[in-house]
């Protein structure tokens, strides 16, 4: 099935993950191209975007699966022209790799300090990921569980970027089970409560498969 | 993006509302721009973004070399309360700039129960709310849409109203503030100059005076402003423009589709319908004109849902050739196609089965009344024959849900009328059981009744309103006589459409009830979860103000109406023999069949009424 990759940036990031997709379905029939309909009572143009994102979470490599009525060669700046600021489509893919290949993505969730980067604070964050469990309490449709999110995290890195920021670069697990990039910033909020920033600002740099090799 | 807006954004519900950047929204070069206008919807962005009339105002102002219209809505009240607290000032979508730094700020109202967000959303933007707290040019606020008809209760807050269709006056009021802008002109010589301008009332330049029984004695038009002010309409709607390349927005909204305008005004009649005498004359637009809007506003938008819209679409004089174009469009371009608004006098089987061919939409039948009496007095001229076979048909087609809407405390209304409605339904469900297709599925009737409000500029403008406790008692009658599991019944709140019919007749004494009612914590009333009824009655009460003089008194025929300087078109004298007529439970033929002269093609100089 072909693949659109996309970004999602500036306002745009407010969208909805379903809001999203009647965006696309939308911006499909603007760029004059018919997609391919469900069948039944109440026919849907079938996309079908991979690994919701929050609501307002960047990203620079969403993932959405399409399909024509009459297949035809698909560019991005056929779509961007009709696309909503914020939303660019970077590439088109004939055929996706298989979705179940995509394991892990790359975050960068950054902390802003309005008055400054408290003292030693990355080096209390780099402990703290450093501790044998991390358990957060994860509320789902089932209640409340306790998750250790430490089995999650394939890579971090936590840097201060400048007076009052800190950012920590991470690889997570994507799916089966899969980490919030948010839960980051809640694991710091939670056990290093004086170090509760005034914002959090996340984005999703990449998607990677095992290998940690970009998945498209 | 600002920062302020970033930080809250993530604790509120739906943000995307709040950001602008949708497919088609208009953004300038600020130094390109002469005159800012912040338009601004008195409700919700899914409701305001529905609503056809500001696409229209958008895009005919966004037209205008020099001129940038922005929109803006009301903020929910979690995105209020956070802007409160951030200190963040009510702010225009496209360029997220505080309105308060807008030249022009344009309100459109439809519903009497969004004048409080009027004023929550001038206070929120940091607007004195009296416009004689705000001198000079600079954020001039004027108003218009239906509601304007009756400008009084608003009189305090507005500087000034556009009465009537405002494709052609809107330009003409942005060019004289120009204007008045380039020559520096005072808030006053501009309000006496743009009170000049055909349609526009400067409620300021009224002086109204009181009797001593609390009526109105008499009103006094001062500095050369016009005795009566007449509504504005549009000769040739084929002319007329039409929002094709109109916003999409990225979030759903209530009516998440292109709308197409068949026509203006309705033949109908019906004397509770304020829309049916204020919209008149009737002026279509051609089928061929339709088409071409319709495909380019759908392929412009990619919408796959278009909507034909009127007061009374079946009246559409070329809706099967229409439909019929429409229908193969849209079906070779999978679009679902509705249309609303049917009447069971002339829903025709065969338009149903087109388009049922696509879609199986909802039937929907709008009585009013229970009896045949009854819906005489107010002019709905179906009777129970038409709406039985119209069911009969569709039950046959294959159709198992039915919605219907009734009103109670109609004029002349009795408690047989009122039961006349379970009478109406129980017959329906007998139909449904010989005609069903297929019994299994089972019958869905969902049953509505509103709380009937007299409006100005209706036969019933000068009919007292029942009160909500007898308007419950009649709820209650009716439910008591409806049996039926298949029936889902639902009825308006009573306190909502008693203030409805407070701020409909209202005058001017209505303005500090409605300032210290917004101090006090009113606003989106038109919403259950925030309408509050004890602090109406605290404003009432603290004003000095008593709402059953509004509601539930009769109007005296010589009694000088708070809104008779308006003009609509429609003379009072044929009002007042249609409530004549109404009393003695006679109908009016629609205008198609006979032309009752009620004065509305005398607009502009003369306009055909293309009934």
């Amino acid at each position: 099935m072909p693949r659109l990759v996309f970004e999602k940036t500036g306002d745009s990031i407010w969208i909805s993950h379903l809001d999203l997709m009647r965006v696309f379905q939308r911006a499909f029939r603007r760029a004059g191209l018919l997609l391919k309909h469900s069948q039944g009572f109440n026919p849907r143009a079938i996309v079908s975007i991979a690994l919701p994102l929050s609501v307002g979470v960047e990203s620079s490599c969403e993932l959405l699966d399409f399909e024509l009525e009459q297949p035809e060669p698909v560019t991005p700046e056929r779509l961007n022209a009709v696309l909503p600021q914020g939303i660019r489509v970077l590439d088109v893919l004939e055929n996706g790799r298989k979705l179940k290949e995509l394991t892990h993505l790359r975050a960068r969730v950054t902390l802003t300090y309005d008055h400054g980067v408290p003292e030693h604070a990355a080096e209390c964050i780099r402990t703290l990921f450093r501790r044998e469990s991390l358990v957060l309490e994860k509320r789902s449709k089932k209640g409340v569980s306790q998750v250790d999110i430490l089995p999650m995290i394939a890579k971090l890195e936590v840097l201060q970027a400048d007076d009052d920021t800190i950012v920590l670069d991470a690889a997570v697990c994507a799916q089966n089970p899969s980490l919030n990039p948010q839960q980051l910033a809640a694991a710091v909020e939670c056990y290093l409560p004086e170090l509760t920033p005034d914002t959090v600002t996340i984005r999703r740099e990449e998607v990677l498969d095992t290998e940690g090799r970009i998945f498209r | 993006m600002n920062e302020q807006l970033r930080r809250i954004l993530p604790l509120v519900q739906k943000p995307a509302r709040y950001v602008g950047g949708e497919y088609g929204q208009v953004i300038k070069k600020k130094e390109d721009v002469r005159l800012r206008v912040a338009f601004c919807f008195p409700d919700t962005y899914e409701i305001g973004m529905s609503n056809i009339g500001m696409r229209i105002l958008y895009g005919i102002m966004n037209e205008m070399d020099g001129v940038w219209c922005e929109r803006v809505f009301a903020p929910w009240g979690d995105m209020e309360a956070q802007m409160r607290q951030a200190q963040l000032p009510l702010y225009a979508l496209e360029s997220q700039d505080p309105i308060r730094d807008f030249d022009l700020v344009a309100f459109t109202i439809g519903y009497e129960m969004s004048y409080t967000n009027i004023l929550n959303m001038l206070d929120l933007a940091g607007i004195p709310l009296y416009a004689r707290e705000r001198s000079g040019l600079h954020g001039i606020v004027f108003a218009g849409g239906v509601c304007a008809v009756n400008p009084e209760p608003l009189a305090d807050f507005i500087d000034f109203f556009s009465i009537g269709e405002g494709e052609e006056m809107t330009p003409e009021i942005l060019r004289l503030y120009e204007r008045a802008k380039a020559e520096d002109w005072t808030k006053e010589r501009f309000l006496r100059a743009v009170a000049q301008i055909e349609g526009v009332y400067v409620p300021s330049l009224y002086e109204h005076r009181y009797g001593e029984d609390g009526t109105l004695a008499e009103i006094i038009p001062l500095d050369g402003a016009p005795e009566k002010v007449t509504k504005r309409i549009i000769k040739d709607l084929d002319q007329a423009y039409y929002p094709a390349k109109t916003m999409v927005p990225s979030t759903e909204i209530v009516h998440d589709r292109t709308n197409l305008e068949v026509f203006r005004g309705c033949i109908r009649g019906c004397r509770f319908c304020q829309a049916g005498f204020c919209y008149r004359p009737v002026r279509p637009r051609n089928a061929d004109t339709l088409y071409r809007q319709a495909v380019e506003a759908l392929e412009y938008s990619g919408n796959h849902e278009i909507n034909l819209s009127s007061l009374s679409t079946s009246d559409y004089k070329q809706l099967e050739p229409l439909a019929d174009r429409l229908m193969d469009y849209c079906e070779a371009n999978k679009i679902n196609l509705s249309l609303p608004s049917l009447r069971a006098d002339n829903f025709s089987r065969e338009l149903m089965l087109k388009v049922q061919r696509l879609r199986k939409s909802s039937l929907t039948f709008a009585p009013e009344a229970g009896t045949q009496r009854l819906r005489d007095a107010i002019n709905k001229n179906v009777t129970e024959e038409e709406i039985l076979t119209t069911c009969a048909n569709a039950f046959s087609g294959g159709w198992n849900s039915v919605k219907l809407y009734f009103m109670l405390g109609l004029p002349t209304e009795t408690d047989e009328d009122v039961l006349g409605i379970a009478d109406l339904v129980w017959k329906i469900i007998q139909t449904w059981k010989e005609c069903a297709v297929n019994r299994k599925r089972g019958l869905s009737i969902n049953l509505a009744t509103a709380f009937f409000v007299p409006k100005p500029f209706t036969p019933f403008q000068w009919e007292a309103q029942i009160t909500p406790a007898e308007y419950m008692r009649r709820v209650r009658l009716l439910q008591g006589a409806l049996h039926s599991k298949s029936v889902d019944y639902r009825y308006h709140g009573s306190d909502l459409s008693y203030l409805e019919a407070v701020l409909a007749r209202g005058d001017r004494r209505l303005g500090d009830v409605l300032a210290y009612a917004v101090r006090h914590g009113a606003r989106l009333d038109g919403w259950d979860e925030y309408f509050d009824n004890d602090i109406w009655m605290e404003a009432f009460a603290a004003c000095g103000v008593d709402p059953a003089f509004y509601a539930q008194r009769t109007y005296q025929k010589d009694e000088v109406l708070p809104w008779q300087t308006i003009d609509v078109g429609v003379r009072p004298s044929f009002l007042w023999r249609e409530r004549e007529l109404a009393y003695a439970s006679q109908t009016t033929p629609d205008c198609r069949t006979h032309c009752s002269g009620c004065g509305a093609n005398q607009l502009e100089g003369g306009v055909i009424c293309d009934a």
